[in-house]
């Protein structure tokens, strides 16, 4: 017992010796608890499939976390049994997060931060986000451009967070003098449910409204439904945003009720394992911030970014 | 029990257990009508009332459950669940039944039939194998929840769309201008009402909630009762869940994020006792009121920050259980 024991301990000291070319890539990144994050977990797992095939001296080990304190074990999980060499993460919170990708960081690894910043600055070396301002800008420039007269809108905002307060900012400062006035604004928690419920409210309390800032595709679907169940036809047009596939087609398909979408691509995620593998491969330097621009969709590009395969 | 209801009355004296929850919901609906000339349109009244009927059917079966003693953490998951399930079995009979009537019914009994299934489930786990009602449902709480997740792969499950039109009356369409959830919560309660009250069943509930040992020597078959209590809870979010998929079409793993905990606010606002062995189906269809209106009017006014509805609900949740105590300690 006690010599097969020391044999095993042998074998796993040994391993890594042996397979000393192979590098060890850990994601972890959040469940797939909303749409978005449905297909952020698509997009990481096509990516690592894709890029374990075309990297041989590369592995992968993909954990997804439900909480932040989940997320907490996974990473120190991968650093203490899977020795790392590079961890991608999106973190569910920057605050609980911080310390343990520093302990990553610390421990020589490269650090790839995905969407969320952290709370202290200078731990990761590449950070790979979307731009939550330019996603309120783009809204709101293209509010103010199908708007050109103005008129009276109600907005849905997401779940209370950083990242709503900058949306928000953005397609405020956009829609600035523009005509376009900002009736009514409520947090629709990025949520079907809770947007129809706050939408419904809405009609009854604005007689007359000309437009809508849902700011996320999820919500755009809960608004439709409650303008459609309520009849009202002084409506012209509902934005969304993030690019659900439904709501792109129908943007392709000319749908009058949906326009145009905003792009906040969930597959950010697949750019940052991609850069991180080229990282850690080549000697293409691919260190700093990688800021993932907010495109408008329009009928003429929606075909570009519409993809069938994924949950979202 | 009895105890409780045979109490002498000294004289004339408000029951604030009783007069409680009915004070708050006039009080409610006055501050309502005076901050928004819309809050008694019947638009906005056909709303609320519609959207609260997923969380109100769910009540009046959590009301029996509490009353037995129970707890039941899972119906938030179970009816996201039993909607993915009812939505993947009606685009997958949708090419040989075609969109039609039959359909509807088939996605209907796959509700009724995984609720009851998985009622049952809970039921058997707790009398059977005799785990406590909290971890069994916390348990299959998360099982479901994940179920529905794995489902849709992580993404959304959409009901075809030639389907949605002909489903969609399910919710938005009823009987001389009143709305079908309205009309079928409305039933579920009465139904619960006189079972509550005036059926052997509502007495057993009550007995096996207020002290299990009592009611066993009474040859009440306490085990029955409480699979009974779960099993017709599972119906129930069967029965909400077949009104809640024609709103949307769809469901995902945010469906029914936290339903679980309004319900049980919801009975215990009403005036049932946590602890079991005294039920208000009524009560019950008071405290959904409640709920949903704070939420409705926080929306059709500006002067509250959105940030604070939970907290308002809160509140109030906490000021129902103090106006119980108080009773308690008169007597």
């Amino acid at each position: 017992m006690k010599h097969l024991a020391i044999a095993a301990l042998a074998a796993s000291l040994a391993l890594p010796a042996l397979a000393q070319e192979t590098k060890v890539i850990g994601v972890s990144i959040p469940a797939a608890t909303h749409g978005w994050a449905g297909g952020m977990n698509f997009h990481a797992q096509e990516a690592v499939n894709r890029l374990e095939d075309v990297y041989p001296e590369l592995d992968f080990v993909l954990a997804t976390a439900s909480d932040p304190s989940k997320q907490v074990n996974d990473i120190e999980d991968m650093l203490a049994t899977r020795n790392i060499d590079a961890l991608v993460v999106l973190p569910f919170e920057s605050e609980p997060l911080t310390g343990p990708v520093k302990a990553v960081a610390d421990s020589g690894a490269w650090v790839t931060v995905v969407d969320r910043g952290l709370a202290q600055e200078g731990i990761e070396d590449l950070y790979v986000a979307g731009d939550n301002p330019g996603f309120g800008r783009v809204s709101g420039e293209y509010m103010a451009s199908a708007m050109p007269d103005g008129g009276k809108i109600v907005a849905l905002r997401g779940i209370p967070t950083t990242i709503d307060n900058e949306r928000v900012a953005g397609f405020e400062a956009a829609i600035e003098g523009s005509g376009i006035e900002v009736v009514d604004m409520e947090h629709g928690n990025w949520n079907r449910d809770d947007s129809f419920t706050v939408m419904q409210d809405f009609l009854s309390k604005h007689p007359q409204l000309d437009a809508v800032w849902a700011s996320d595709d999820d919500m755009a679907i809960g608004v439709l439904a409650a303008i459609e169940a309520a009849g009202r036809d002084d409506i012209k047009f509902v934005l969304g945003g993030a690019g659900m596939k439904e709501m792109i087609a129908r943007t392709r398909d000319g749908d009058p009720m949906i326009p145009a979408n905003v792009t906040y691509p969930p597959a950010m995620i697949a750019t940052a394992i991609e850069m991180t593998a080229v990282g850690l491969t080549s000697t293409a330097p691919v260190s700093g911030t990688f800021t993932i621009g907010s495109v408008l969709i329009t009928p003429d590009n929606a075909a570009d970014y519409y993809y069938p395969d994924s949950p979202f | 029990m009895t105890a409780i209801e045979t109490k002498a009355p000294r004289g004339f004296r408000p029951d604030l257990k009783v007069l409680g929850p009915i004070l708050a919901l006039v009080v409610l609906v006055a501050v309502g009508a005076w901050l928004n000339a819309n809050f008694l349109s019947a638009g906005n009244i056909t709303n609320v009332l519609s959207r609260s009927a997923f969380i109100g059917i769910i009540a009046v079966g959590m009301t029996f459950v509490i009353t037995a003693g129970g707890l039941d953490l899972s119906v938030g998951s179970m009816a996201a669940f039993i909607a993915g399930l009812m939505i993947m079995v009606m685009n997958g009979l949708l090419p040989t039944l075609g969109p039609g009537v039959p359909l509807v019914l088939v996605g209907m009994a796959t509700a009724l039939v995984v609720g009851i299934l998985a009622g049952a489930l809970n039921g058997f786990l707790i009398t059977t194998m005799r785990i406590e009602a909290f971890i069994v449902t916390l348990g299959t709480m998360g099982i479901y929840r994940s179920l529905v997740t794995w489902l849709a792969d992580g993404g959304t499950l959409s009901l075809d769309f030639g389907m949605r039109s002909v489903i969609r009356p399910i919710y938005y369409d009823g009987i001389l201008g009143i709305s079908f959830p309205i009309i079928v919560f409305a039933l579920v309660a009465i139904a619960g009402e006189v079972v509550m009250r005036r059926a052997a069943f509502g007495r057993h509930a009550a007995a096996v909630g207020c002290n299990d040992q009592v009611a066993r020597y009474s040859s009440v078959n306490v085990n029955r009762v409480r699979m009974l209590t779960y099993v017709f809870l599972g119906l129930l979010v069967g029965i909400a869940t077949i009104m809640y998929v024609p709103r949307l079409g769809s469901a995902s793993s945010s469906t029914g994020v936290l339903w679980e905990l309004e319900a049980i606010a919801a009975v215990i606002i009403g005036g049932t006792m946590l602890k079991g062995g005294f039920g208000r189906v009524w009560g019950t269809v008071i405290g959904v009121l409640i709920l949903s209106l704070i939420d409705n009017i926080l929306n059709l006014t500006d002067g509250v920050s959105p940030y604070l509805n939970g907290a308002i609900q809160g509140v109030i949740i906490i000021l129902a259980v103090i106006l119980q105590r108080e009773r308690k300690a008169e007597g």
